[in-house]
């Protein structure tokens, strides 16, 4: 099948960017998107030109290092699926489909569709963490954790830190991401020590790095792979105002 | 270029409420509980304005109740001075908050997407913004109008019946208090739905039960205020 592939081609981080339109044959339905990627990079690399620069990895849909804006969804037309277990079947040829990198001021453009997420990274820092060294892993019973409370906290570590919440968001908020790092701790026994500060601390942080606040349109999960609730940042809420109504 | 580091900031305040506004999550905060006391307000308001179906002597009897609530501790007018100024207080901090936000919000955003279907949020969480502008620019209106009196055919301070009757008599003047009803009915649809998101109350188990709170009552607002209006154009209340 032929599609038109519309792709952001910018060559650095302060070059100007625009959309180039490229046609390309041989994609087959069960391709991935990343995959059709790659057809038209290696035509790109036979015909003298430069390949499209995008972030992948391990595509299979776990490490959260694919991510574009694809007809202005994050991953895509499909639901629940990263960007790489997205399939060409997805898509109409008979439109362009328009390919974007993540847009927020945080994810500054490093070359054509990849940006640079390190800023996810600085909010972890900020307390995504457990000080308490615990040692070699405790005996699964020797701590009770409520089934309710285990499947919470599973959930909400299944995100994979892809951005895709922080590129849908209308605001350019990543009260998603944060708020499944705060709960996924937030809910086990180890995590209740630092519960309010650590929530305090990494809002902190995503607001100093430039991210928008959360108004609710639940646009980030709506576009989350790993289907993330957006109820997880009330519970966010409840831990940053709990740590912000009492002094350090 | 790369985020290196967090960008630094000023020292931590040392009061409560300078720490909740120098953060999002806590300007939210500041947006729901300021939003809760104007929809309170609205609740009462709307409650009060359905007297206007119980007769003249009833709706006028109410407004001079409300005049005279108090005395003598209170000053003539009191009461209502001191709910204005609480209103006052919190209208000024949820607008504060709101433009904020938005300004962040933009700056979050610098470069638009080329495309960019409709966002996948509700309509009323999609026009939150202009809507309360909406709302603000109405009350304006609606205090020159039934309060001041100046914009009232009839406009004579305590004779609320003659007022409102006088009024809605008018199709533009319901037509124009529709539009704001109607907005106001989005904006406590997504308000309240939003709020108590902002304030931590919605746990997963009380997501459906927060999403039905925040339509029932809206729906009810809506219907409340929109009746008398309708009643006085169609000869109900007269």
């Amino acid at each position: 099948m032929n599609y038109t592939l519309r792709v952001w081609r910018q060559d650095g981080p302060a070059a100007e960017g625009r959309l180039v339109d490229y046609e390309v044959d041989g994609i087959t339905p069960d391709m991935s998107f990343l995959e059709a990627l790659d057809l038209l990079n290696e035509r790109l690399v036979l015909d003298g030109e430069e390949p499209v620069a995008f972030d992948h990895d391990c595509r299979e849909g776990i490490c959260g290092m694919c991510g574009l804006m694809i007809d202005g969804v994050a991953h895509g037309p499909q639901r629940a699926t990263t960007t790489c277990q997205l399939h060409m079947r997805s898509f109409d040829p008979a439109h362009p489909v328009v390919v974007e990198p993540w847009r927020a001021h945080p994810f500054p453009v490093v070359r054509d569709l990849v940006v640079d997420r390190s800023a996810l990274d600085r909010i972890v820092e900020a307390g995504g963490y457990i000080s308490a060294p615990t040692g070699s892993a405790p005996e699964a019973h020797a701590v009770p954790v409520p089934k309710p409370d285990a499947d919470e906290a599973f959930e909400s570590a299944a995100c994979i830190g892809c951005g895709a919440c922080v590129a849908a968001c209308p605001n350019g908020s990543a009260s998603l991401f944060t708020a499944a790092k705060v709960t996924h701790l937030g809910l086990l026994p180890q995590g209740q020590p630092e519960r309010t500060s650590r929530a305090r601390d990494m809002a902190q942080a995503q607001d100093d790095l430039g991210f928008g606040g959360c108004t609710q349109t639940g646009e980030c999960t709506a576009v989350c792979p790993k289907g993330i609730p957006l109820e997880t940042i009330s519970r966010m809420n409840r831990d940053v105002l709990g740590g912000l109504l009492r002094s350090r | 270029m790369a985020l290196k580091s967090v960008p630094a900031r000023p020292p931590e305040s040392r009061t409560t409420v300078g720490r909740l506004w120098s953060s999002t999550v806590g300007k939210k905060a500041v947006m729901a509980v300021s939003g809760a006391v104007l929809l309170l307000y609205v609740v009462a308001h709307m409650v009060g304005n359905l007297k206007a179906f119980a007769g003249q002597e009833s709706i006028d009897g109410y407004s001079a109740f409300l005049r005279e609530f108090g005395q003598p501790i209170l000053p003539h007018g009191g009461l209502l001075w001191i709910v204005r100024t609480a209103l006052l207080v919190a209208v000024a901090a949820h607008m504060t908050a709101a433009i904020q936000l938005a300004r962040r919000a933009r700056r979050a955003r610098p470069a638009g997407y080329e495309r960019r279907p409709k966002v996948q949020g509700s309509y009323a969480a999609r026009t939150m913004r202009w809507g309360g502008v909406i709302i603000a620019l109405f009350v304006v209106y609606h205090l020159l109008d039934l309060t001041a009196g100046v914009l009232n055919p009839h406009g004579v301070q305590g004779e609320v019946h003659s007022n409102i009757v006088a009024d809605f008599q008018r199709w533009y003047v319901v037509l124009a208090y529709t539009v704001a009803v109607v907005a106001l009915g989005f904006h406590l649809r997504h308000g309240i739905y939003s709020g108590l998101r902002s304030l931590g109350v919605a746990s997963a188990a009380r997501a459906k039960a927060v999403k039905a709170t925040a339509l029932g009552v809206s729906v009810a607002i809506t219907a409340g205020f929109l009746s008398v209006p309708f009643a006085v154009l169609f000869g109900i209340v007269r």
